[in-house]
């Protein structure tokens, strides 16, 4: 069927890219907003805007009956759950189906069977795909023999969720009791479930992810690869693809390795697969899936020229894959920065408040995804997520140079935003060469404290 | 100087039957604020809907009527079906005119087949119902009018 109106159970900049979409195809909008959002340019855009509950989001954007009887009151075909909040609970898309909505997603038991990491990890295993060498937890005491046979360092992980939250390194045995403990009580407040697993912790490791499309009856396609290592405490912070310096042989396996874990599930719509890539030995390990629009998909967008929500909407609506692998090309390279309302001097901590000005960078091969304009709040509630600026260019040090350029003509006043850590990464002659690890950021930070906050200024 | 419970309880109802919202009392080494129940709450909710017009249709009419101070707002607790009656076809649950108390209960939210009750959460005389029965109401949105001064 063809969808005539969709909610948005979101907020934010994601809220008005799928309201852009939804737009160009004819579709029309409702956003359901909290108290906070009203007046933000989402409830502007959309055609109409119903206020579902107060500003914190387990009265809001948590909250699936206020949702669903938005969507069923005003009509609405479809559910476009955005990232984040209820786009990854299989609540939402249960409700959907038991009310005769679309979810614009996979289906609720796909959502679950990804959401719980040891699922996933052994699915990944029956399919071939490598994991890292790890394993479940009975009780701590069994922690320390699980510990010994794995060898150190390791990763304390929850079974429930990702994100960083409920995961601790684990550098000596005497700890891992302790930190088990730790992680465990941490995963139980952020996910409501306090399984966590150990995995093997590799040193130097890149974050590759691939994107892929499934029809949900086993057809999967992959729109190619995105290097997520530059993160600070397991949050990304800068994104590009393709990976840089990959061999041919990995990066053609990793698409595939995706491909594969998605096609055992007969996956539907857009998802991730993450991989941890060890450069030293040119291997890959499956992490998770992520069912879900990804923060970081523009770059995609920007190197394939395909449409991601448009494809969303289009395997929701029953049309199904409408790209064969064979018409997916790549043409050049992205970049995306993602431009945070926080506090680089004081440990990045969240700077909200009112953006009295606002200026983003425009031209050739520059794309910026926001909902910034001058005026607009930055409420607490939330993540501090700005806005993301994307650029594109024939070669890595083109979109590199466009990024360089834009970062520094984009002007943000009444909030703090961590745009100094951006021009600063953009400078380094490390990121510059491509391929860093995940722990280059934080080394950076750490390694170098004065001259960094003296840039960072 | 000390205060017993029946002391505070007799200023809370001395406060109950005045026209004032709040009392502040300053003994040496002591302080007592009371206030009204609710009387912050729909103040703070009437500035917000004074600042963005275009989101809420009804506050043009609350700004020009003049009685702010005197009148309060009963808003919807969640976004939902709002219902006047306990049943079809049954008397409302209020009407214009009506006395309520905090814990009256005006009229009842439907969400997902749940019916919720809505409690006035101030007292007076209702002066105006501006939810429909059986409209779609957003959190927020100002279900009635009630009229403060009409209790004194």
């Amino acid at each position: 069927m063809t969808l005539k109106r969709v909610l948005i159970a979101n907020r934010g900049e994601i809220a008005v890219r799928i309201i852009r979409t939804c737009r160009r195809l004819g579709i029309e909008t409702v956003l359901a907003a909290s108290e906070a959002d009203r007046d933000s340019m989402p409830a502007r855009l959309a055609d109409r805007t119903l206020c579902i509950g107060a500003a914190r989001a387990s009265d809001s954007y948590l909250n699936v009956s206020a949702i669903l009887q938005a969507a069923l009151a005003a009509r609405a075909d479809a559910i476009h759950p955005g990232y984040g909040f209820l786009s990854e609970r299989p609540a939402l898309a249960q409700a959907c189906a038991e009310h005769g909505i679309i979810f614009i997603g996979p289906t609720a038991a796909q959502i679950e069977s990804v959401g719980d990491k040891l699922r996933a990890r052994a699915q990944a295993q029956g399919t071939q795909v490598p994991v890292l060498p790890g394993g479940a937890l009975a009780d701590t005491g069994h922690a320390v023999a699980v510990a010994r046979r794995l060898g150190l360092p390791l990763l304390v992980k929850a079974v429930g969720g990702g994100g960083g939250r409920g995961m601790k390194r684990v550098e000596r045995l005497a700890e891992v009791a302790q930190l088990v403990e730790l992680a465990a009580s941490e995963a139980g407040a952020a996910f409501g479930d306090a399984r966590v697993y150990l995995e093997r912790f590799v040193t130097h490791a890149r974050h590759v992810e691939v994107q892929v499309l499934g029809d949900g009856e086993g057809d999967v396609i992959h729109l190619g690869e995105r290097d997520c290592s530059i993160q600070r405490r397991y949050q990304k912070l800068i994104e590009e693809t393709p990976a840089p310096g990959l061999p041919d042989s990995l990066r053609h396996g990793l698409h595939e390795a995706a491909v594969r874990f998605a096609q055992a599930m007969a996956y539907r719509g857009a998802g991730t697969v993450e991989f941890l890539v060890d450069p030293q030995r040119d291997e890959f390990y499956f992490l998770e899936m992520n069912a879900r629009i990804q923060v970081e998909h523009p770059v995609t967008e920007a190197v394939t020229g395909v449409d991601l929500v448009a494809e969303q909407i289009a395997i929701a609506s029953g049309e199904g894959l409408r790209l064969r692998q064979a018409d997916v090309h790549w043409r050049g390279c992205a970049i995306e920065c993602r431009v945070n309302a926080e506090n680089p001097a004081r440990d990045f901590a969240p700077s909200p408040g009112r953006v009295s000005s606002a200026r983003w960078p425009a031209g050739d091969g520059i794309r910026v995804d926001t909902h910034i304009e001058p005026g607009a709040q930055v409420p607490p509630f939330y993540d501090s997520l700005l806005a993301k600026i994307i650029t594109q260019g024939n070669e890595r040090d083109t979109a590199l140079e466009r990024m360089w350029r834009a970062i520094a003509s984009t002007r943000i006043e009444g909030v703090l935003t961590n745009l100094p850590l951006h021009s600063m990464l953009l400078a380094n002659r490390e990121f510059q060469a491509g391929g860093v690890d995940t722990g280059f950021l934080t080394r950076l930070l750490e390694g170098a404290p004065t001259s960094v906050e003296a840039q960072l200024g | 100087m000390t205060l017993t419970a029946k002391d505070v309880a007799e200023i809370t109802r001395l406060l109950e039957a005045s026209d004032f919202d709040e009392l502040t009392l300053e003994l040496d080494g002591l302080k007592l604020a009371v206030r009204r129940k609710g009387a912050a709450g729909p103040a703070a909710l009437e500035s917000t809907l004074a600042a963005t017009p275009a989101a809420q249709p009804q506050a043009p009419e609350n700004a020009s009527s003049g009685e702010a101070p005197s009148t309060q707002s009963i808003t919807a607790p969640l976004l939902g079906t709002f219902y006047r009656a306990p049943k079809p076809g049954a008397p409302p649950f209020v009407e214009v005119g009506s006395s309520v108390e905090e814990d009256t209960i005006v009229g009842i939210i439907e969400v997902m087949k749940l019916m919720n009750t809505v409690r006035a959460a101030t007292r007076g005389r209702v002066v105006a119902v501006l939810a429909q029965d059986g409209a779609l109401v957003e959190y927020g949105e100002t279900l009635m009018r009630v009229s403060r001064a009409a209790e004194a």
